[in-house]
C-alpha cells in the first residue's frame, strides 16, 4: 500500500514537473544545436530576451527599493493609524488575487491611448501602453507584494527594541536602517528578489495585454514563445522557453542557497 | 545628572497611562519606579528617554528642558527588559557600536571596550555572539553597551525579569555595587518588591498613571502613605471589623475603616511564649505551610483570619492547635485617612506584676 502510494506521489511528480521541461529540452533540440542556436539568435528572439532582460532589471530595482519601504512604513510607522495599515496590508495583496490579465486591462483602462490621461499623456510624447513603460508598470503590478509579503513577517518578529536602542547610542534613521535592521531582513529581501526576477521572467498575461506584442518592440521572451507557438514554429518556441526554465531552475537553486543562509 | 519632571502626562487611545507625575531626582542616586504591570512606570521611562512624547508635562536635565531633544541627543543609557542586542554583532561590535556613531576615534574605542569588558567580568568573550551567551552575561553586555557612552543617566527597564531566580540575585548586587562605583545616575523599573527594596536608594510606587509614594524603602514600609502602597509592599491581609479585636476597640470610633496587618506585626504561640498574656487573643491554627527558612501559619482569630512567620527554632504548630495571637499594630485606612494604630493592651500593662 505504502509502496503504491510512493509510486503514485513519483507518478505525478514526473508527469506535472518533469515531463514537460524534458519535452521543451527535447523539443528545443530536434533540429540539433543549429535548431536551437538558430531559434535564439534570430533577431526577433534577440530583441525579445533583451526585453525581458530590461524589463527584470527595472521591477526588481523598484520593487526593491519600494517593497523594503513600504515593508518597514507598514511595520514600524507610527504616523500611520492601526486602521490605514490594516487597508493598506489587504491592498498589497491585491495582485496575487486578482488574475494578471485584468491586472493588465486595468492598465489600459486606465491609461490607454483613449483615455484622458493617455491621451495627455500621448501629446506630451511620453507612450505608456504599447510600450516599455506600460509592460514596466504591469509587472510591477503583478509582483508588487512578493517582496513586501517576504520581508514584513522578520521585521514584525525581530520587534523595534534593536532599533530603539540604536537610537538611543546617538545613531539616526539612516545609520539604525544600515546597521541594524538591514542585517536582519537582507536575506528575507535576496528571497523576495529571487521571486520577483522569476515572476518577471515568466509574466505572460498582464504583459500581453499592455504590450499589444509588436514584433521588435514589445514583444517579450514569453509572448514570442507564444507566438512561435501559434505559428507552428515549435523548435524556435522551444529553444526560448528552455533558456528562460534554466533561468528559472537557476534561480530556485539560487534561492535554496539562500533560505539556508537565512535560517542560519 | 538631576533630573526632574513636571505634570507629566500620557494617554494612549483612550487609556491614561501616566496621569500628572511629579518628581526630581538627585545626581548619583538609584532610584526604584515599583508598581504593578501596566502601572506606567515603563511609559515613564520610555519618556525620560526620548522613545515617547509627553502629551503635557515638561523633563528636565540638569534644569534644562529636553522634550524636544530626540533620543540620540539626550545623553542616555538604556537597558532593555530584553536586553536588544544587536544579534548579529559580536560582544564587542555591540559595546562599540554607540562610541562608532559617535565617532570616537579607534584606540579609544579598543581602550574603551576592553574596560567595559573588564568591568562587566565579559573576559574572553569579546568574540561571541549574543546567542552564545546566557541570560546573565546578555544582560552584562546590555549594560556594558549602555554604558560604553559614557552617559549620565541610566536607565534600566525590568532588567532581571528574564533572569533565573538565582542568577538573579547575584546581578542585582552586582548593579549595585556598579552603580556605586560609577556614580552615575540611575532609574529602574520593576514590579518585584523585593528588587527594589534591596536595590533601591529611594522607591517610586507606581499606581494607575500616578506615583504614590516616594522614599526610601523604610520609610515607605514604614509609613505608607496611601492603601494602596501599604498593600503593594510587603505582605499583608486586610482586615474589616478591626474593633474587635482586642486592643483596637478605639477603631470603632471611625466607621468605615479597615485595617492592613503584615504577618511581621503578628505573634503566634503557646500561652508560656507570651509576657503580656492580657493583649492576646485566642485562635486556632487553620494552615501550617514550610517556607524553607520558617513556617508561614494562618490562624484564625473569631471571624478574622491571620498570616503570620514562626521561627523553625520555635515548638512546632499543628493545625487545629490553639494558640495565642498577639497583634502588635494594624495599618489603618478609611475613604479620607489613614495612620498605624498599635496594640493599646501592649503599652499600658493592665496587671502589673510587683515582686
Amino acid at each position: 500500500m505504502k509502496a503504491l502510494w510512493i509510486t503514485l506521489t513519483f507518478i505525478v511528480f514526473a508527469v506535472l514537473l518533469g515531463a514537460p521541461v524534458v519535452r521543451i529540452a527535447y523539443g528545443a533540440w530536434d533540429e540539433g544545436w543549429s535548431g536551437f542556436s538558430e531559434g535564439l539568435t534570430r533577431p526577433e528572439a534577440v530583441h525579445a530576451l533583451m526585453m525581458t532582460g530590461l524589463i527584470v532589471v527595472i521591477v526588481t530595482l523598484i520593487n526593491g527599493l519600494f517593497g523594503v519601504m513600504l515593508a518597514l512604513y507598514l511595520v514600524r510607522a507610527k504616523w500611520l493609524g492601526p486602521q490605514v495599515k490594516r487597508i493598506m496590508n489587504s491592498i498589497v495583496d491585491l495582485p496575487f488575487a486578482v488574475s494578471p490579465v485584468i491586472g493588465g486591462l486595468m492598465i489600459v483602462l486606465l491609461l490607454g491611448p483613449d483615455t484622458a490621461l493617455g491621451s495627455l499623456l500621448d501629446q506630451a510624447g511620453v507612450k505608456i501602453v504599447y510600450a516599455l513603460p506600460g509592460m514596466v508598470i504591469a509587472t510591477l503590478f503583478v509582483t508588487f507584494p512578493l517582496i513586501i509579503r517576504e520581508v514584513m513577517p522578520v521585521l514584525q518578529e525581530i520587534g523595534d527594541q534593536q532599533e530603539e536602542a540604536a537610537h538611543l547610542l546617538g545613531a539616526y534613521g539612516w545609520t539604525t536602517f544600515w546597521r541594524v535592521t538591514w542585517p536582519s531582513i537582507r536575506w528575507s529581501v535576496v528571497y523576495g528578489v529571487v521571486l520577483t526576477v522569476a515572476r518577471t521572467l515568466g509574466e505572460f498575461g498582464a504583459v500581453l495585454v499592455v504590450s499589444g506584442n509588436i514584433l521588435f518592440k514589445t514583444q517579450t521572451a514569453t509572448t514570442l514563445v507564444y507566438e512561435d507557438v501559434e505559428n507552428f514554429n515549435l523548435t524556435a518556441a522551444n529553444a526560448v522557453a528552455l533558456v528562460l526554465a534554466a533561468c528559472s531552475v537557476g534561480l530556485l537553486l539560487f534561492m535554496e542557497w539562500a533560505k539556508s543562509r537565512r535560517a542560519s | 545628572m538631576h533630573v526632574e519632571v513636571r505634570g507629566l502626562n500620557k494617554k494612549f487611545g483612550d487609556f491614561q497611562a501616566v496621569r500628572n507625575v511629579e518628581f526630581a531626582i538627585g545626581k548619583g542616586q538609584l532610584i526604584g519606579l515599583l508598581g504593578p504591570s501596566g502601572g506606567g512606570k515603563t511609559s515613564i521611562l520610555r519618556m525620560l528617554a526620548g522613545l515617547e512624547k509627553p502629551d503635557t508635562g515638561d523633563i528636565l536635565f540638569h534644569g534644562r528642558r529636553v522634550n524636544d531633544l530626540p533620543p540620540q541627543e539626550r545623553g542616555i543609557g538604556f537597558v532593555f527588559q530584553n536586553y536588544a542586542l544587536f544579534k548579529h554583532m559580536t560582544v564587542a561590535q555591540n559595546i562599540a557600536f554607540g562610541l562608532e556613531v559617535k565617532k570616537w576615534p579607534k584606540p579609544k574605542i579598543k581602550e574603551r571596550i576592553a574596560e567595559l569588558v573588564e568591568l562587566t567580568g565579559l573576559a574572553g568573550f569579546e568574540k561571541r555572539y549574543p546567542h552564545q551567551l546566557s541570560g546573565g552575561q546578555r544582560q552584562r553586555v546590555a549594560f556594558a553597551r549602555a554604558l560604553a557612552p559614557e552617559p549620565q543617566l541610566l536607565l534600566l527597564d525590568e532588567p532581571f525579569a528574564a533572569i533565573d531566580a538565582k542568577i538573579r540575585h547575584e546581578l542585582r548586587s552586582w548593579l549595585r555595587e556598579m552603580i556605586d562605583r560609577l556614580g552615575i545616575t540611575s532609574i529602574f523599573v520593576t514590579h518585584d518588591q523585593d528588587e527594589a527594596i534591596e536595590v533601591a536608594d529611594e522607591i517610586m510606587i507606581i499606581n494607575k498613571g500616578q506615583v504614590e509614594q516616594k522614599g526610601t524603602p523604610w520609610e515607605i514600609y514604614q509609613n505608607p502613605q496611601t492603601p494602596f502602597v501599604a498593600s503593594f509592599i510587603g505582605e499583608s491581609t486586610v482586615v474589616e471589623n478591626i474593633a474587635s479585636l482586642r486592643g483596637f476597640e478605639d477603631a470603632a470610633s471611625w466607621p468605615g475603616t479597615r485595617a492592613l496587618i503584615r504577618p511581621e506585626y503578628v505573634e503566634v504561640g503557646q500561652e508560656n511564649e507570651f509576657i503580656l498574656l492580657s493583649a492576646t487573643e485566642r485562635g486556632r491554627v487553620s494552615h501550617v505551610h514550610f517556607r524553607g527558612s520558617e513556617w508561614l501559619v494562618e490562624v484564625q482569630v473569631g471571624q478574622i483570619k491571620l498570616v503570620t512567620y514562626r521561627s523553625l527554632e520555635k515548638s512546632v504548630l499543628k493545625p487545629g492547635d490553639e494558640v495565642r495571637v498577639l497583634v502588635h499594630r494594624a495599618y489603618l485606612f478609611n475613604d479620607n485617612d489613614n495612620w498605624v494604630m498599635e496594640n493599646k493592651l501592649k503599652q499600658e500593662d493592665p496587671l502589673p506584676v510587683h515582686i
